[in-house]
C-alpha cells in the first residue's frame, strides 16, 4: 500500500513562509477542490526538495535513565535531495537512526511551538484493535514494520505541510545525529507545555468561543467514536474471516488421506484438498493488507486528537481573554467608585474603609493613579490579546481546512483502496473454487 | 439375487414418488410429540391407488426401518436421523431440529423407494399407504423389534468371543477394512464442514455490524457520503450473499455428510451380521465333524445355511458396490455444489466492489474535468 509520497496536498493557504499566517483562509485557496494542487503551491515544501524514507528497523540494547538494561528498536531515516534523483544520480543517501521515542519529543515541540497547526501524527504506541492472530507485542516484527511505514508517513506529512516543515528542529532531527535532543530540550519548549495542563479546565469556563471551534470539537469527538467503533469491529470481521479460510485448510490434509482408500474418486479428491489448502493460506497475505487499510484509519483516529488539540488552545487563549476582559473591567469599576465615592459592589476595602474610617483624600487619589496605570497597561494588553486571538483563530482555522482537504482526499482514497482489496480477494476466491469444482467433478 | 441395476437408469424407470413435509405437533395426556405427512404418488399396479397421504410420527420410521433389517439382514438399510442430538444448542423440537429430522426422513423413505429390493418390501407398502390405525394393528403382529436386538446381540457377542469369523472372504475383509477408514474420514469432514458453517455464521454476525457502521459515520461527513454509503451497501451486500452461502451449506452439504456418517454403523452392523450368519453355517460344518448320529439331518440343514450364506454374501456384494456408487455419486454431488454456492458467492461480492469501484473512479474523473475549466 502506498503511503503518500511527497505528494502535494491541496493547501488552502499559501505555501510561501511568514505570509502564511497572514493570509490564511483566503477564498480562492478554500474552494480548491480535493486531490492533487497544482505543484506551484508547494514549492517551498521541504518535501519537494528531500525524498525522506524510514527504510530499516533494527532491535537494540540500551541503558534507559535508571541504568537498567532495556531493549528497544531503532529507525534508520535516509534523507536524499530529489534533484539528484531527477538528473539519473544515484547519490547515496544521508542516514541516521531514531528511536520512537525521539519521535514523540519532536511531535510535542511541534504542538507546543505550533498551537495553531493539526500536527500530524504518530502511529500508535501500543498496538490496538488486535485481532487473535495479530500480536499485541511491540517487538512482533509485523507491528514494527507497520510502525517503520507509519513513521515515514509522520515525517513525510510533516515536511508536506507549508508551515512546520521550515522549522529547524525538525530539519535536525532529520539531518543530526547527535545532540538533537540536547538541542531540542533547550529550546525550553517543556515550559511552554505547561500551560497546556491549564486547557482542561478551560473549556468549562469559556463564554464566548468561536462557534466554529465548538463545531470542530464535535466533530473531532464524532470521528474518533466513529473511527474506533469502525476498528473494533473491523478486527472481529478479520478474526471470523482468518476462521472460515483456515477451517477449509483441514479438508485438505482429510481427504488426502481419504484418497488413500478410494479408486474412483482417489485423484479428485487429492487435487480438490491442494486447493483447500492453497485457499486456507490465502487469507494470511489478504489480511495483513488489510491491516495497512486499518492504518490508514487509525492515522485519522489520531488526528482527531491533534484537532481537539487546536480547538482547546483556541478556548485557551479566548479564555485568558475573557478573564483580561473581566479584570480589567472590575478595576474600572474599582476607580470610578474611588473617584466617586459610591460603593456599587462589595468590596472589602470599601468595608474596612467604612468600618475603620474613611480614607484621606491624599490616600484616595494615590489608589486611583495607580489603578489608572493598570487600567491603561490592562487595556494595551487586551488590545494584543486580542488581536491574537483574532490571528490564531485565523491561521488555525486555515490549516484546518488545509486538514479537511487532505482528509476527504485520504479517506476517500482508502476507501477504495479498500474496494481493491475486497475485489482481489473475490478473484483469489473465484480461482481456487473453480479449481477445486474441476476435481471435485473428476471424483 | 445378483442385481444388475444401474443407478443411472433410475430416473426414466422412476415409478414411486414420496414426500414428507409438514410437521405437525400432538398434544396428549401422555406425550408431545410430532408427525410428518408422508405423500406416495405411484403408478405401480401393486398399490391400489396411485396416490396416498398418511402421517407417521419418529417411531413408526423407527419401526420400519427394524422390520427392512430383520427381512434382509445382509442389504444396507439406510440410516434414520438420529433421536436426539446433544449438541446443547439445538433443543428437541426445535424448529431447526425439525426441519433437520424431516429432511432426513424424506431421504430415508426415498432410499428404500429407489432401492431395487427394498422397494418392493411389503412393509414399506403399509408404511406408505395404511390409516393410522391400520399400521397399529399391524405392528403389532410379527416378530418385530425384539428378535432383530436378539439377532444383533448374538452377532456382537460372536465378534467379541470369537475375534473374527474363520474363512471369512477377502472381499468383506477388504470391506470392513474399508470401512474402518471411511468412518473415520467422514467424521472429520463432518466436523470440519460443521465449524465451517459455525465460522460462517460469525462471520455473517459481524459483517451484519460492520455495514452500519459507515452509513453512521455518513452523518458526519458532508463529503465523504458518496463514498461511506457506498461501502456500507456493499457490506451489506456481501453479508446477504454470505447468508446463502451458509444456507447452500446447510442444506446440502451438512446433510448429505451426516447421513454417511450413520451409514458407518449400519455398515458395521450388516457386515456382523452377515459374519454371524456364515458363524452359523461354520458351527454346524464343526458339529457335523464331531456327531457320529444325525448325520443326514445335519448334512441338510447345512445345505440350507450354505445356501443362506451364499444368498446372503452375493445380496450383501451387490449392495455394496450399489452403495459405493451411490456414496460416490452422493459426495460428489455434494462437494461440486459447495464449490458453486462458493463461486458464486465470490462472484456476487466481486460484482458489488467493481460497481462501487467503478461509481468512486467516474466521481473522480469529473472531478478531474472541472479542475480544468477555466
Amino acid at each position: 500500500m502506498e503511503r503518500p509520497e511527497a505528494e502535494p496536498l491541496s493547501a488552502s493557504g499559501s505555501c510561501q513562509a511568514g505570509e502564511a499566517e497572514a493570509e490564511a483562509g483566503s477564498g480562492p485557496a478554500a474552494e480548491e477542490p480535493g486531490g492533487r494542487a497544482a505543484g506551484t503551491m508547494m514549492e517551498d515544501c521541504l518535501s519537494k526538495k528531500i525524498e525522506i524514507t524510514v527504510s530499516e528497523a533494527e532491535k537494540r540494547t540500551g541503558r534507559n535513565a535508571m541504568n537498567m538494561q532495556e531493549i528497544y528498536t531503532a529507525y534508520l531515516i535516509e534523507t536524499r535531495a530529489v534533484e539528484s534523483q531527477t538528473e539519473g544520480q544515484c547519490s547515496p543517501p544521508d542516514s541516521l537512526w531514531r528511536r520512537y521515542s525521539e519521535f514523540e519529543l519532536l511531535r510535542n515541540y511541534l504542538l507546543v511551538n505550533y498551537p495553531h497547526i493539526v500536527v500530524p501524527p504518530l502511529p500508535e504506541k501500543r498496538a490496538e484493535f488486535v485481532w487473535h492472530k495479530l500480536s499485541a507485542d511491540n517487538m512482533d516484527p509485523d507491528f514494527v514494520e507497520r510502525r517503520r511505514i507509519g513513521l515515514e508517513n509522520f515525517l513525510i506529512r510533516v515536511a508536506s505541510h507549508p508551515i512546520i516543515c521550515q522549522d529547524k528542529i525538525f530539519y535536525s532531527f532529520l539531518t543530526q545525529e547527535g545532540g538533537w535532543k540536547e538541542m531540542v530540550n533547550e529550546t525550553g519548549f517543556q515550559l511552554k507545555a505547561e500551560s497546556r495542563l491549564k486547557a482542561l479546565n478551560a473549556t468549562f469556563r469559556v463564554k464566548n468561543p468561536d462557534k466554529r471551534f465548538t463545531e470542530l470539537k464535535h466533530y473531532s469527538d464524532e470521528l474518533q467514536s466513529v473511527i474506533s467503533h469502525l476498528l473494533r469491529v473491523r478486527a472481529r470481521v478479520a478474526d471470523r474471516l482468518y476462521g472460515v479460510y483456515k477451517v477449509h485448510g483441514n479438508y485438505g490434509r482429510v481427504f488426502s488421506e481419504w484418497s488413500a482408500i478410494e479408486k474412483e474418486m482417489g485423484d479428485g479428491l487429492q487435487s480438490a484438498g491442494h486447493h483447500m489448502d492453497v485457499y486456507a493460506a490465502s487469507i494470511d497475505d489478504i489480511l495483513e493488507e488489510e491491516e495497512h487499510y486499518a492504518d490508514q484509519l487509525k492515522e485519522y483516529l489520531f488526528y482527531a486528537e491533534a484537532l481537539r488539540a487546536v480547538c482547546r488552545k483556541h478556548e485557551l487563549i479566548q479564555y485568558d481573554l475573557e478573564m483580561a476582559a473581566q479584570d480589567l473591567a472590575s478595576k474600572k469599576q474599582q476607580c470610578e467608585e474611588l473617584a466617586t465615592g459610591t460603593l456599587r459592589t462589595f468590596s472589602l476595602k470599601g468595608m474596612t474603609s467604612k468600618l475603620f474610617g474613611q480614607e484621606s483624600p491624599e490616600q484616595r487619589e494615590g489608589k486611583i493613579k495607580v489603578l489608572e496605570e493598570q487600567i491603561h497597561d490592562g487595556e494595551e494588553q487586551l488590545k494584543s490579546k486580542n488581536v491574537e486571538g483574532r490571528e490564531f483563530v485565523k491561521s488555525a482555522w486555515a490549516d484546518i481546512e488545509r486538514f479537511k482537504e487532505q482528509k476527504n482526499h485520504d479517506l476517500k482514497e482508502a476507501l477504495i483502496n479498500y474496494a481493491v482489496m475486497q475485489i482481489s480477494m473475490c478473484k483469489k476466491g473465484i480461482q481456487v473454487w473453480t479449481n477445486a469444482k474441476e476435481c471435485f467433478s473428476k471424483m | 439375487m445378483i442385481n444388475q441395476y444401474k443407478f443411472e437408469d433410475e430416473p426414466e424407470l422412476k415409478d414411486l414418488f414420496i414426500t414428507v413435509d409438514d410437521p405437525e405437533s400432538h398434544i396428549t395426556a401422555i406425550e408431545t410429540f410430532i408427525t410428518y405427512r408422508v405423500v406416495t404418488k405411484t403408478s405401480r399396479g401393486e398399490f391400489d391407488s396411485s396416490e396416498y397421504e398418511v402421517r407417521r410420527r419418529y417411531q413408526d420410521f423407527v419401526w420400519l426401518k427394524s422390520r427392512l433389517e430383520e427381512a434382509h439382514p445382509t442389504l444396507i438399510i439406510p440410516p434414520l436421523p438420529e433421536k436426539f442430538i446433544m449438541k446443547g444448542m439445538v433443543e428437541r423440537f426445535s424448529d431447526e431440529f425439525i426441519e433437520t429430522r424431516r429432511k432426513a426422513l424424506h431421504k430415508f423413505l426415498n432410499r428404500i423407494a429407489e432401492h431395487p429390493t427394498l422397494t418392493f418390501n411389503e412393509d414399506f407398502k403399509i408404511f406408505l399407504t395404511a390409516q393410522a390405525w391400520e399400521l397399529s394393528s399391524h405392528k403389532k403382529q410379527g416378530p418385530g423389534l425384539f428378535s432383530r436386538m436378539g439377532q444383533t446381540v448374538r452377532a456382537v457377542a460372536s465378534s467379541v468371543i470369537g475375534g473374527g469369523v474363520k474363512d471369512r472372504p477377502d472381499m468383506f475383509t477388504d470391506i470392513n477394512d474399508y470401512m474402518e477408514t471411511f468412518n473415520q474420514k467422514i467424521n472429520l469432514i463432518d466436523k470440519i464442514s460443521q465449524r465451517i458453517y459455525k465460522e460462517e455464521r460469525g462471520y455473517y454476525c459481524e459483517m451484519k455490524e460492520y455495514g452500519p457502521i459507515h452509513t453512521l459515520w455518513c452523518a458526519s461527513e458532508e463529503d465523504l457520503v458518496d463514498s461511506l454509503k457506498g461501502v456500507a451497501s456493499c457490506i451489506d451486500k456481501c453479508c446477504k450473499a454470505t447468508e446463502n452461502r451458509m444456507a447452500g451449506l446447510s442444506e446440502n452439504l451438512l446433510p448429505a455428510l451426516h447421513e454417511y456418517v450413520l451409514y458407518g454403523e449400519i455398515l458395521t452392523g450388516v457386515l456382523k451380521r452377515r459374519d454371524q450368519i456364515q458363524a452359523d453355517l461354520d458351527s454346524k460344518v464343526d458339529a457335523l465333524s464331531n456327531k457320529k448320529t444325525e448325520k443326514d439331518l445335519l448334512t441338510e440343514e447345512i445345505g440350507n445355511l450354505e445356501d443362506k450364506v451364499e444368498c446372503a454374501n452375493n445380496a450383501l456384494k451387490a449392495d455394496w458396490d450399489r452403495w459405493k456408487q451411490n456414496m460416490q455419486h452422493d459426495m460428489k454431488t455434494a462437494f461440486l455444489n459447495v464449490a458453486e454456492n462458493n463461486i458464486h458467492y465470490y462472484e456476487q461480492c466481486l460484482a458489488t466492489w467493481e460497481s462501487f469501484l467503478t461509481s468512486q473512479t467516474v466521481d473522480l474523473h469529473l472531478g478531474e474535468d472541472s479542475e480544468d475549466k477555466p
